[in-house]
């Protein structure tokens, strides 16, 4: 597939928000740290939201209809998405309030319904990839976790940094959950790369043609120029450079943030170089899961004429 | 057994002409369904949207090889992966015929239903930003004002070899529905279980005479 760069950026936005919320409401049950701190976090967490909802809108051809896609909730992972995202900016923005206000109560509801609404969130991500069986890549449960992984290993790491700046005797706390969700994201991201490399695709050109021959190839496309399944389909980039995108997000997404942090013990600069590191290796890995899914019409299309 | 309208393919008689995807670009064009948009038509690189396209394929080893053309549209699935995963209700199956098709005007343009389509029968349209795909002529097969032999799908009206037949293949005395089940006609991909309507009909070997 070709990785479209509105939903790289969407998908590690909103992650990396809904990290950052779930880390926030865990301080606040387990060390009540300081209200400005909270709301703090939580206006980081929205403006993460927020660029990612914003650059969800880039996708589309016909975004002032982007309002019709609540419809089909009953059967579309996609339409449920669409729902849950602005639910869960509603209700993280009602919890940043109700803390700011010290309303304790109605801050504990709202939170914790938030974090149901995150958890719902990352499911709806990944289901729209994971649900579609004959892009095998994607078909597994390994597609949602890592989705939830990537983004809480990254929203922890960001509740890491602004704990040093406003909540310091969280920060240490911080950077520690940072480095086991980091390496527990890794661990799973790397099973997900494990599995994707014994796939055996289920299409063949014999099952997509039902022409019955052991040599079998094709002489024409039936379009001189590029179509829409040739731009869409194919990332159209040397494997040279997927390849060097996959080194590069197994460099940056766990190893080397997680030995900044280690070797700068976790100082607030340590912090901010681990976390740029990381989120340019999250978006090289959204852009490799994206480049890697093969999609099978794109037998369809392995020569133009 | 409800109705399900479709197209069976004979490949053993297709000469690989291109008249269907012209003469089906030309009737979508203006219609339900047009404009159907082409970018840089007349420069270099021409592209454009179509609901219809004619591939060819070599099968076999040099050189007893076959040329196969192998016409291409929407199959219209009896269970369409593309429709669940619309967001907004435009992609949907019409339960009196079975015919899949696009509301251009709720179609937000997310392409999710062609991500989600393994046979890559829809195109987006660059100039509209709306997905296209085969209507089976929907504004044609119900046209009380054309002739009754006239109401099928363009492309079967052009095809020079009949090699496009169009019915109800539920029902077991049409046309399709007999060539499907005397001539071994197939599905694509059947392994994804999306039952496609269209169907194919496989070449034959020509015995010369003795």
């Amino acid at each position: 597939m070709k990785p479209a760069w509105s939903v790289v950026l969407f998908t590690t936005l909103a992650g990396a928000g809904q990290g950052l919320f779930l880390a926030l409401f865990a301080a606040d049950l387990l060390a009540k740290p300081a209200r400005g701190f909270l709301f703090a976090g939580c206006v980081v967490a929205l403006a993460l939201l927020g660029a990612g909802l914003l650059a969800s809108f880039f996708h589309l051809g016909k975004p002032l209809r982007a309002w019709r896609a609540v419809a089909m909730w009953r059967t579309s992972w996609l339409s449920r998405e669409v729902i849950v995202l602005p639910a869960t900016m509603v209700l993280v923005l009602l919890y940043s309030v109700f803390t700011a206000l010290a309303m304790e109560g109605a801050a504990l509801a709202a939170g914790a319904l938030a974090v149901v609404a995150c958890i719902l969130l990352f499911v709806c991500t990944g289901m729209i990839y994971a649900c579609l069986k004959f892009l095998q890549e994607w078909a597994s449960p390994l597609t949602l976790l890592n989705f939830a992984a990537l983004g809480c290993a990254s929203g922890v790491l960001l509740a890491a940094i602004l704990a040093a700046a406003l909540q310091p005797d969280l920060a240490h706390d911080y950077a520690s959950a940072a480095l086991l969700a980091g390496l527990l994201a890794y661990v799973a991201r790397l099973f997900s790369l494990l599995r994707n490399r014994t796939l055996r695709p289920k299409s063949t050109l014999q099952s997509a043609t039902g022409i019955r021959a052991g040599k079998l190839r094709q002489i024409a496309q039936g379009a001189m120029g590029g179509t829409f399944n040739t731009r869409e389909f194919f990332h159209g980039r040397p494997e040279a450079l997927v390849r060097a995108v996959r080194w590069t997000f197994l460099g940056l997404v766990f190893p080397l943030p997680a030995a900044i942090l280690v070797a700068g013990a976790a100082s607030a600069s340590a912090l901010l170089a681990a976390f740029a590191l990381q989120f340019v290796g999250l978006l090289a890995e959204r852009w490799y899961f994206f480049a890697e899914a093969r999609h099978p019409q794109n037998l369809y299309y392995q020569a133009i004429a | 057994m409800k109705k399900q309208l479709a197209l069976v393919i004979d490949l053993n008689v297709c000469v690989g002409c291109h008249a269907c995807a012209t003469s089906c670009k030309e009737w979508n064009d203006g219609g339900a369904a047009g404009p159907l948009s082409d970018q840089n038509a007349y420069g270099k690189d021409p592209s454009g949207t179509f609901f219809n396209r004619v591939q060819t394929f070599e099968a076999g080893e040099f050189p007893a090889t076959d040329t196969v053309h192998f016409p291409k549209s929407c199959l219209h699935c009896e269970d369409p992966p593309c429709v669940p995963v619309c967001p907004t209700g435009a992609s949907y199956k019409r339960a009196e015929d079975g015919i899949v098709l696009v509301d251009y005007d709720k179609c937000i343009g997310c392409k999710y239903c062609a991500w989600a389509c393994p046979y890559g029968a829809r195109e987006l349209d660059e100039s509209q930003k709306v997905m296209k795909k085969c209507t089976l002529c929907v504004d044609r097969i119900y046209d009380d004002k054309l002739p009754e032999a006239e109401r099928k799908p363009a492309c079967v009206m052009a095809c020079p070899t009949s090699a496009r037949l169009f019915g109800d293949i539920h029902d077991p005395e049409s046309e399709a529905a007999r060539a499907i089940r005397e001539r071994g006609g197939y599905a694509l991909m059947p392994e994804w279980e999306t039952k496609p309507a269209n169907h194919y009909l496989p070449r034959r070997k020509t015995v010369p005479p003795a």
